[in-house]
């Protein structure tokens, strides 16, 4: 075993050189599947746990109180006694509902972040998948949780619903546009889809600085678009619980309720790694050119803690929009994504197109 | 290894595919013809197509499913189910279907594919990228532009269809 948190590359092969010493080849590919699975399953589960109790705590101290105290300390435990009710809950299914497609709906939404969470690069050589179309597979496989909303809202049986699936879907699929645009912006000076080159390309600095003014109007659109297309409020119009009850999971009880919100704050993992990787480099330590001494300093700290602070950096940007602004109305919030998002940013990859032509960025 | 992915694939196609037409109820076979694309987005995975895989999840599972998906949740209810198909009917479509079939099979049962070995295709996404908007040899860049240019006469039309008569006139 040679561990070494700088670079785990070594570490992952020499696994793989164990299972293929043990096993025969097929089963030990099997086996390291599995493995991966495993591996996956538990970082979900504990990353959903903490988010929750992270967002109440948040939550808690932007309106001045303490938020849940009570369980374990500084209520630590409590989001582990919530999920342990909501395990032996009854599942309920609404009268009339389609039953197929009301528990089918369930699992597309958990589904599609658990694909994509797969191609996002933890630290160096802890990458699951490196696909050549790395950020074009997330934001492909994100694309199926609309259908898993659409359906939820549609087999239930429930007017509320329908409208929430109806509003959550024109949402997402307006918000998307926005989302792979400002992407786009970056990949014009990165050349490559590939998650592991695009980290490579901010070896000498972050896009976000590198990359002149239009780096910076993408990442605020970036930031915008993704909150929306996540749900999330000031956006979360889809759940607008004083109007709607609670949207398209009005009739989820027990555990399948728990996939709906477990899928929300994966989505947001995603969406906060996603923007780490590719306007503040992933797992890359803050660089500035050629200044050897500086960068030699910041690399003493470990790669997979610049991403997790990278990423705990802007998902707490996220529940502060979220605690902070008023939520919008649908027309409005249609209008903000069709009439300034998107033109915004089309100038804006216009811009950045002659800013990378001409060589202005650093 | 393969080989097994090729026949789970097969197989989870070839059952959704005719769950997508014998369904009655309108909603669960838009959600199976769904699955069905899932389906052939594997394949193009299982071959190293990332590229052609990954459009095919976006413009068909994540796109036109959901416009098909949004169009039935505007015009139909939850209870409505199809009318079962008469015998005529069943008797003719199975012979639509037969035939087509049987063109199909005899087609690629004759055809000798031939292994290649010396020019395997690069399908990396840089090379894609650069043949689309190529202007040499091979390059795609006419296509490229004509299909631009019809999505743009589309969305404008789709757009005035949408549009609202003038209120105040």
């Amino acid at each position: 075993m040679n561990f070494n948190i700088y670079d785990f590359t070594g570490f992952v092969n020499s696994i793989k050189q164990w299972l293929n010493s043990v096993f025969p080849p097929a089963v030990a590919d099997i086996t390291g599947f599995v493995i991966i699975g495993i591996c996956f399953l538990t970082f979900i589960t504990l990353l959903g746990l903490s988010l929750v109790y992270i967002e109440r705590k948040v939550c808690a101290f932007f309106q001045q109180r303490l938020g849940p105290m009570r369980v374990g300390f500084w209520g630590t435990a409590q989001t582990v006694a919530d999920i342990i009710k909501l395990i032996f809950k009854e599942p309920l299914i609404a009268k009339g509902s389609d039953k197929f497609l009301f528990n089918l709906a369930a699992f597309i939404v958990i589904v599609a972040p658990f694909m994509a969470i797969a191609a996002v690069p933890f630290a160096k050589g802890l990458h699951v998948l490196d696909f050549d179309i790395g950020l074009f597979f997330i934001t492909a496989v994100s694309s199926i949780g609309v259908t898993g909303i659409l359906l939820a809202g549609w087999s239930s049986n429930n007017k509320y619903s329908l409208i929430g699936a109806m509003r959550s879907g024109a949402q997402i699929v307006s918000y998307e546009l926005s989302v792979v645009l400002s992407l786009l912006t970056i990949i014009v000076l990165t050349g490559s889809l590939q998650l592991s080159a695009i980290i490579e390309s901010q070896r000498d600095g972050w896009w976000i600085f590198k990359g002149n003014i239009p780096a910076i109007i993408a990442f605020f659109i970036f930031i915008i678009a993704s909150t929306a297309e996540s749900n999330r409020g000031p956006f979360d119009m889809a759940e607008a619980e004083s109007e709607l009850t609670a949207g398209f999971h009005t009739e989820y009880s027990g555990i399948k309720f728990a996939y709906f919100f477990l899928a929300e704050y994966i989505n947001l993992f995603i969406i906060a790694a996603v923007g780490a990787t590719v306007f503040f480099g992933g797992w890359m330590p803050l660089h500035i050119g050629n200044f050897e001494f500086f960068n030699k300093i910041m690399d003493f700290i470990p790669p997979i803690i610049w991403f997790f602070g990278k990423i705990a950096a802007l998902i707490f940007l996220i529940m502060w929009f979220k605690w902070t602004f008023p939520r919008l109305r649908i027309d409005q919030l249609l209008t903000l994504e069709w009439k300034y998002l998107l033109p915004i940013n089309l100038v804006n990859l216009l811009m950045m197109s002659v800013v990378a032509l001409n060589g202005w960025h650093f | 290894m393969s080989e097994t992915v090729f026949y789970i694939l097969a197989g989870f196609i070839l059952i959704f595919s005719v769950l997508t037409v014998t369904s009655r109820r309108i909603l669960r076979t838009a959600v199976y013809l769904f699955f069905v694309l899932l389906g052939t987005c594997g394949f193009f995975f299982a071959m190293e197509f990332n590229f052609l895989g990954a459009v095919q999840l976006t413009v068909y599972a994540g796109g036109i499913v959901v416009i098909i998906i949004f169009s039935i949740m505007l015009t139909s209810d939850l209870q409505d189910k199809l009318e079962a198909a008469g015998v005529s009917k069943i008797f003719f479509s199975l012979l639509a279907v037969t035939a087509g079939a049987a063109v199909c099979i005899s087609t690629i049962l004759s055809y000798k594919f031939p292994a290649l070995t010396n020019n395997v295709l690069d399908s990396s996404m840089n090379t894609i990228g650069l043949r689309l908007l190529g202007y040499q040899e091979n390059g795609f860049v006419l296509p490229f532009e004509v299909i631009s240019i019809l999505l743009l006469a589309a969305m404008i039309g789709s757009i005035i269809i949408a549009k609202k008569a003038d209120v105040n006139k």
